[in-house]
């Protein structure tokens, strides 16, 4: 499958294999990383980013494809949506159905609330389903919260809101054991001791796995328990837009069938924002690794609706993306490849950078290479090897099948067995760093009965996050929203719904001089070819 | 990479479309012109949304796969199944257990199956599912359990199954049941939620919360990292 230039490659990454592997790369210092950041990492692309014209972040910077969802007209505004016509009623609207907003629809219901989750493609299509490599929480002997507390701090680049990061990794040995009791299978040993591994930055060994289906073992589990508690799921319906009443507080969501285009109203005592990523706008051009539906919709409804976003402008690309072959370009190769002893070698068979340097810094590194001249080509472009044959070699034969099985299944698709040969990567969009901006109970700062949970949150993870600590977010976070929700809904009294705020942030873009037919959010990206 | 000789001849439920011959289905269906909103999800073979059904021209083997993990060919018919009515029990996973009973309460058609080996051929992961199947008509949950674990639910067996049965679901119980009550228990992660609930790391992460930033630093660019 490779072409003659990467098979020559290949002979410089074998013949140095057994050197590289009798010595462990050297870990950057502090002020190389920062270096290499400011040089290499897309965000600090100035051509990527445009600023905020209206609303409560104006001034600050933003990707300039979120940017544009900002500055676009509701979907609604000229519509006539009659807000008396209540379709659902109910105390807790979750929109949203991955892992945060299945999680919290578990808890709401166990706290007695009557929840409606409401999701624009399947529940479980989400993000949470994808993420392979793990998940973190500081539960073995020579492990504490608080060490997990520092690397997911300094990881993070000292941005995280403490009172976030603490509920994190405080709260992380609980979500590892409500999993577990929902009967998650966490990879363990015959003692039923966790078999747990490092990620990018991480000090201690706490990322736990199952297998390198993570995720999908945790949100296949949820989306069950949703279903055996018969919790109403509304599915192929997205939430196009916030309803409030006299008093500005949130109380409900208009929602539209994405097959019928069907307007429906949605009347709630509380909201839970669980609406995930934002991959799929493709910042500065690149590939991404999440679901079809990953485009930042509850950010654009909050903020339409008032809600502030925090670190909007930091975005993760993670490390290792699929650079070749190209029908699975931009694809996941999990951290936990490298976690497993896999090491990061360039064109020339040089180890240049640790492989377990956090994420930002590791795909910066990559990027440097590729532009360097030290990647190899690739027919969308370049990228560096992943050496994977070393695995094998450490742990025995058999260890790629048993604990990396998606990895090796995607690549033999395309004829290129992982156990023999390296595989090529190059840098992938992950991850949303930023967002809705909430206190350490989830609510938003500014609006009334309005949570968030999971990766439409920012500011849980600072500017940059650690693997194993979104799986972890979104139950921690997802969790404590749906409990913190049912409990607000029990003494709300819901006014007049409006949609006033519609018609105001139309106003604001006019006086900033925006004049758009652009309307957000976009629900789905535009790949039909007569569409892009 | 789109030249003419490099393009193939697809059949979108029987209309035909030429297509760059590098595309997957998935990305075929959109270069033709589909805007997909059933039948695609993750788009990287996690989710099991694009369960396809096709037939090359001239081959009557009827051939099921994900839209988006497979590259097309010439003379492809392909047909998705976004949606399959598999039949789902519900039940409180706290309250059951993990004994042969149980199978026959929830899913009796397992002891239907007539053994015709379809659901293997059919699984889009190369699972052997009739074999997680017949470990799950004698209550051997946790091979069951392993044997399906890298199920995506896309549903192709179940829509070439003669018995009607719904194999991704039984895979999930198995699963659910071996997690929480055959696989043994984690010693150090009831001790660790304990600590926590006594209050045992309050004083510690206050600490650190109120620490300077520059203090923060030093300690992070200084702390041990376990081998």
């Amino acid at each position: 499958m490779f072409t003659p230039e990467m098979l020559e490659s290949v002979a410089k990454v074998e013949a140095t294999r057994k050197e590289r592997m009798a010595t462990e790369p050297r870990r950057m210092t502090a002020e190389e990383k920062d270096e290499l950041l400011k040089k290499f990492h897309p965000d600090y692309r100035a051509e990527g980013f445009a600023t905020i014209q209206i609303g409560p972040n104006k001034g600050e910077k933003v990707p300039l494809e979120l940017g544009n969802l900002l500055h676009s007209n509701s979907r609604l505004l000229g519509e006539k949506i009659d807000l008396d016509k209540v379709d659902y009623d109910v105390d807790v609207l979750v929109i949203g159905g991955g892992g945060a907003g299945s999680s919290a629809a578990i808890e709401a219901d166990n706290a007695g609330a009557n929840v409606m989750i409401v999701t624009k493609l399947r529940i479980g299509d989400a993000n949470t389903m994808m993420a392979e490599g793990g998940i973190q929480a500081a539960d073995k002997e020579n492990d504490s919260p608080v060490q997990h507390y520092l690397d997911a701090f300094g990881g993070g680049h000292f941005a995280a809101r403490p009172e976030l990061l603490r509920r994190l990794v405080m709260e992380a040995p609980d979500a590892i054991k409500w999993l577990n009791d929902l009967g998650v299978m966490f990879d363990k040993d015959a003692d039923g001791r966790m078999v747990t591994t490092h990620g990018g930055g991480t000090s201690r060994k706490r990322m736990h796995a199952c297998k390198d289906y993570s995720g999908a073992e945790i949100m296949r589990t949820l989306r069950d328990e949703v279903i055996n508690r018969k919790i109403p799921v509304v599915e192929f319906t997205s939430a196009v837009e916030l309803i409030k009443d006299e008093n500005g507080r949130v109380a409900g969501a208009v929602l539209q069938n994405m097959e019928t285009d069907e307007y429906l109203v949605a009347r709630a005592k509380t909201v839970i924002i669980a609406t995930g990523g934002a991959g799929r706008l493709h910042y500065q051009g690149f590939p991404t690794s999440n679901h079809y539906g990953a485009t930042a919709d509850g950010l654009i409804l909050g903020y339409r609706a008032g809600a502030p976003l925090l670190y909007q402008d930091t975005i993760q690309y993670h490390p290792t993306g699929v650079a070749y072959p190209s029908q699975i370009f931009g694809a996941l190769v999990t951290e936990k490849v490298r976690s497993i002893g896999a090491m990061l070698v360039n064109k020339d068979g040089v180890a240049y950078a640790h492989p377990l340097e956090t994420r930002d810094v590791s795909a910066s590194a990559i990027i440097r290479e590729c532009a360097e001249g030290r990647g190899v080509e690739t027919p969308l472009g370049s990228g560096v090897w992943l050496d994977t044959p070393m695995i094998e070699i450490l742990h025995g034969e058999g260890t790629i099948e048993k604990r990396i099985p998606a990895m090796m299944r995607m690549y033999l698709n395309y004829g290129i067995d992982m156990r023999k040969v390296p595989i090529l990567v190059y840098p992938t969009l992950h991850y949303q760093n930023g967002g809705l901006e909430i206190g350490g109970e989830g609510f938003t700062k500014t609006i009334d009965n309005l949570l968030v949970a999971g990766e439409a949150v920012g500011g849980i993870h600072g500017r940059n996050r650690l693997m194993g600590n979104s799986l972890l977010d979104i139950i921690v976070f997802g969790r404590n929203a749906g409990k913190a929700a049912a409990a607000k809904a029990k003494v709300v009294k819901l006014g007049k719904m409006n949609l006033d705020h519609i018609e105001a942030y139309a106003k604001e873009l006019k006086a900033a001089g925006i004049e758009t037919n652009d309307v957000s959010p976009l629900l789905l990206p535009k790949y039909a070819r007569k569409e892009r | 990479m789109s030249n003419e000789k490099n393009m193939v001849n697809i059949y979108l439920y029987g209309k035909q479309y030429k297509v760059p011959g590098d595309l997957t289905i998935m990305t075929a269906m959109e270069y033709a012109g589909y805007t997909l909103k059933r039948g695609c999800g993750c788009r990287h073979g996690f989710c099991g949304a694009c369960a396809t059904i096709y037939r090359i021209k001239g081959d009557n083997e009827l051939k099921t796969c994900l839209a988006c993990q497979t590259q097309v060919q010439e003379g492809m018919y392909i047909a998705s199944i976004p949606f399959f009515p598999t039949d789902k029990r519900t039940y409180d996973i706290g309250e059951i257990k993990p004994t042969e009973q149980i199978m026959m309460e929830l899913y009796p058609e397992i002891y239907s199956c007539i053994g015709c080996n379809a659901c293997t051929k059919a699984c889009t992961q190369s699972l052997n599912v009739m074999q997680y199947i017949a470990y799950a008509q004698r209550g051997e949950f946790e091979k069951c359990a392993e044997e399906s674990f890298d199920c995506v639910s896309c549903g192709c067996c179940s829509v070439r199954c003669p018995a009607g049965i719904s194999h991704p679901m039984v895979g999930l119980l198995a699963r659910r049941l071996t997690g929480k009550y055959i696989a043994p228990e984690t010693e150090h992660l009831k001790n660790r939620v304990e600590e926590i609930n006594k209050g045992e790391f309050d004083s510690l992460i206050e600490q650190v919360m109120q620490k300077p930033i520059t203090e923060m630093k030093e300690l992070y660019n200084t702390r041990d990292i376990e081998k």
